[in-house]
């Protein structure tokens, strides 16, 4: 099968300018004096995505995954290799990001769409589409700097699905606007899957990645790391996260078949309060002996990490068949809201993944005092 | 609905179109993808116009103030002030501005445009020589405007032009669009790395108009000095000489003129060329400024590279 998109052996360096935009008078009275560092940013990558396949992009900030991503919709060029796509593409850098505010919605809508390569017949056949997925039939004549910045992401979201492209390439923009109107992109997202077209999606959240996509690409350092199954490559990123520099290749042969089955809280429920134990059982199977390390992360309901606990300090080891681990949390130390829980067996030194399960549960933490923030400090005055 | 606008209806991989992104993209395929983006052009050109007269009562007339009233100063001082004896001098300073106007708007707003655009140039991707190639549009609007307004200006004062020789005024102004095509595309890229570039442009603009023969004549101020000494060909190194004196010559349509000051002299306001002559020199101007556009594209495909991180 033919590719869709196809990354070749791309190399991009950026220079780093310590005094930006240099004067014609510096560059005349100080030729060639190098005020800028070199940053290599991709180094040697190289993928292809087929038809019809949703492929994710995965990385830390600063791994090069918006660079592969502008450099894929044209914006950036290589230094070197190249990029070849079939087809339209349509690139979701940033919603809106043509328009022009004096102009109208309806003439932002032919101006951006021309933009993404369709032609003015094309656009009228498609613009009272764009206007009802937009929800902006009463706006849609009024010049855009009246809209709110909400609406002017949702008439640009709808302009780039309703473009009909061969090739969709988001980028971190699947939060548009309110929770009904997230669920209707991803609706969009997951009916251009079935129409067969090919969707490259750049996140860090590895869940999405999951959820979304067929095949995922694990960008480290601007270096292509892994090129895998999408549950395969969340692996490799999980471990890159933790701070593995190195993938050990034997990770396969001590992952021994180790699955976290399920987490329970040992009174039935997630309910914790803030000060107090709580506790919870982790059922987990694993097909050989396995010496590793328990370790939990947990995220606040903005998606930051809270805190992803020390391995070296809970070391476990693991008998063939199924066991129950019993865990505390020792005067919990949160505030109250809603934490999503991470589980994972890592190896005893934490540089690799042996087992691994996002979102098992999300912790209800209540708190009764007065106090307020993310953690509970206790203080001892005297 | 055709089957082109059915959504579910996708082409074969094979015969979908291949876009390269490479640093080493050949002339043949930017050129392809200028050519494809041309809808674009358009888009911008009346978008770009549209904004700037958008909620005023003249609307784009307000285009025509600037030109009009420097031409109205340039008449008050040379016919009114410094009795130059032209008659119908307007036509002739008008003339020249249509030209000047035109050409000093590609390439300052040019220069500018790529700056000026960061926004798009950082998030979207379509050629960038588009840009300046939008401001080339605009100029070119309103200069047909102007173009148009001198024709009624002529009617009323029944002026008429050498008809004869209309065919050389397409000739000149392809010569003139193509060069300052080639200046704003190359100084819209130049300008991205150094931020100098658009006030150096702005003042060189202002050296360059009175280096060409709009307000003064030719042939009755440089012609005669450089004529002496064989040095002639010195100011048509100035490559907007040419095209304004054709447009001169095609639009004032006479040569020599009896002056409108008390004695009558006889004055010779342009050159006594033939219509070959000025062929000769927009030819030549057509030849180098073609060559210049494809250097200004080449030299902006260099440049370009690095855009969305120099902005």
């Amino acid at each position: 099968m033919a590719s869709v998109v196809e990354v070749q052996n791309v190399d991009k360096h950026f220079r780093l300018h310590k005094q930006r935009h240099k004067s014609l008078k510096d560059r005349v009275l100080h030729p060639g004096q190098g005020s800028f560092t070199d940053l290599h940013v991709l180094q040697d990558v190289s993928f292809n995505v087929g038809a019809g396949e949703t492929v994710g992009v995965l990385g830390r900030n600063g791994s090069g995954k918006s660079t592969l991503l502008k450099c894929i919709c044209g914006v950036l060029q290589p230094t070197s290799g190249q990029i070849l796509v079939r087809g339209e593409l349509a690139g979701l850098l940033e919603l809106g990001a043509g328009f022009q505010p004096e102009l109208s919605g309806r003439d932002n809508i032919y101006l951006s769409a021309s933009m993404l390569g369709l032609s003015r017949r094309k656009v009228d056949g498609l613009i009272d589409e764009i206007v009802e997925f937009s929800e902006l039939e009463k706006f849609i004549d009024s010049p855009v700097k009246f809209f709110s910045s909400g609406m002017y992401v949702r008439l640009g979201f709808a302009v780039a699905v309703t473009a009909n492209p061969d090739v969709l390439v988001v980028d971190e923009v699947l939060a548009v606007g309110d929770e009904r109107f997230q669920a209707k992109c991803m609706d969009r997202i997951r009916q251009f899957q079935a129409d067969g077209r090919t969707i490259l999606l750049v996140s860090h959240n590895a869940d999405q990645v999951r959820a979304l996509c067929d095949r995922a690409v694990v960008l480290e350092k601007g270096r292509l790391v892994a090129d895998a199954p999408a549950g395969e490559a969340v692996r490799v990123f999980r471990e890159h996260l933790l701070g593995g520099a190195t993938v050990s290749k034997e990770t396969n042969q001590i992952d021994g078949g180790v699955v976290i089955e399920s987490m329970r809280g040992s009174n039935g429920s997630f309910m914790a309060q803030t000060g107090q134990r709580f506790e919870f059982e982790v059922t987990i199977s694993s097909k050989l002996p396995v010496e590793g390390s328990f370790m939990m992360e947990l995220y606040s309901q903005a998606g930051k990490l809270v805190v992803r606990t020390d391995p070296t300090q809970t070391p476990v080891s693991l008998s063939p068949g199924t066991q129950t681990l019993s865990v505390a949390i020792e005067d919990l130390p949160l505030m109250d809201g809603s934490y999503q829980v991470n589980l994972g067996i890592v190896s005893a030194e934490g540089n690799s993944v042996i087992a691994w399960r996002e979102q098992i549960a999300a912790l209800e933490v209540s708190y009764v005092g007065r106090g307020a923030g993310l953690v509970a400090l206790r203080l001892n005055v005297h | 609905m055709s089957s082109e606008l059915n959504p579910l209806a996708r082409r074969p991989v094979e015969q979908r179109p291949v876009r390269v992104v490479s640093a080493h993209r050949s002339m043949r395929q930017r050129l392809r993808a200028i050519w494809d983006s041309r809808e674009l052009l358009t888009y911008l050109v009346t978008a770009d116009i549209k904004i700037k007269y958008k909620g005023t009562a003249l609307g784009v007339m307000w285009s025509m103030v600037a030109p009009a009233l420097s031409i109205g100063v340039y008449f008050l001082v040379f016919q009114v002030i410094l009795k130059n004896g032209v008659p119908d001098y307007v036509v002739m300073l008008w003339a020249g501005m249509l030209v000047w106007t035109f050409f000093s708007a590609v390439v300052v707003n040019g220069t500018g445009i790529v700056v000026q655009r960061a926004g798009i140039v950082k998030k979207v991707a379509f050629p960038r020589e588009i840009l300046a190639l939008s401001t080339v549009g605009t100029a070119l609007v309103y200069f047909f405007l102007q173009l148009i307004v001198l024709g009624v200006l002529m009617g009323v004062m029944g002026h008429a032009p050498a008809w004869g020789d209309v065919w050389l005024l397409p000739l000149a102004f392809l010569g003139l669009l193509l060069l300052a095509s080639a200046l704003g595309i190359v100084l819209s890229a130049v300008n991205v790395y150094f931020r100098d570039m658009q006030h150096l442009v702005e003042v060189g603009i202002f050296l360059w108009f009175w280096l060409t023969p709009v307000v003064y004549s030719f042939q009755r101020t440089v012609a005669p000095m450089l004529g002496a000494k064989d040095l002639t060909w010195i100011y048509f190194l100035n490559p907007i000489t040419p095209v304004v004196l054709t447009f001169q010559r095609v639009l004032y349509g006479q040569t020599m003129v009896t002056a409108t000051t008390p004695d009558h002299a006889m004055l010779n306001v342009l050159p006594n060329w033939s219509a070959l002559h000025y062929a000769v020199l927009n030819g030549v101007l057509i030849a180098a400024s073609g060559v210049a556009l494809i250097v200004a594209i080449r030299i902006f495909g260099r440049l370009q590279g690095n855009f969305a991180e120099e902005l």
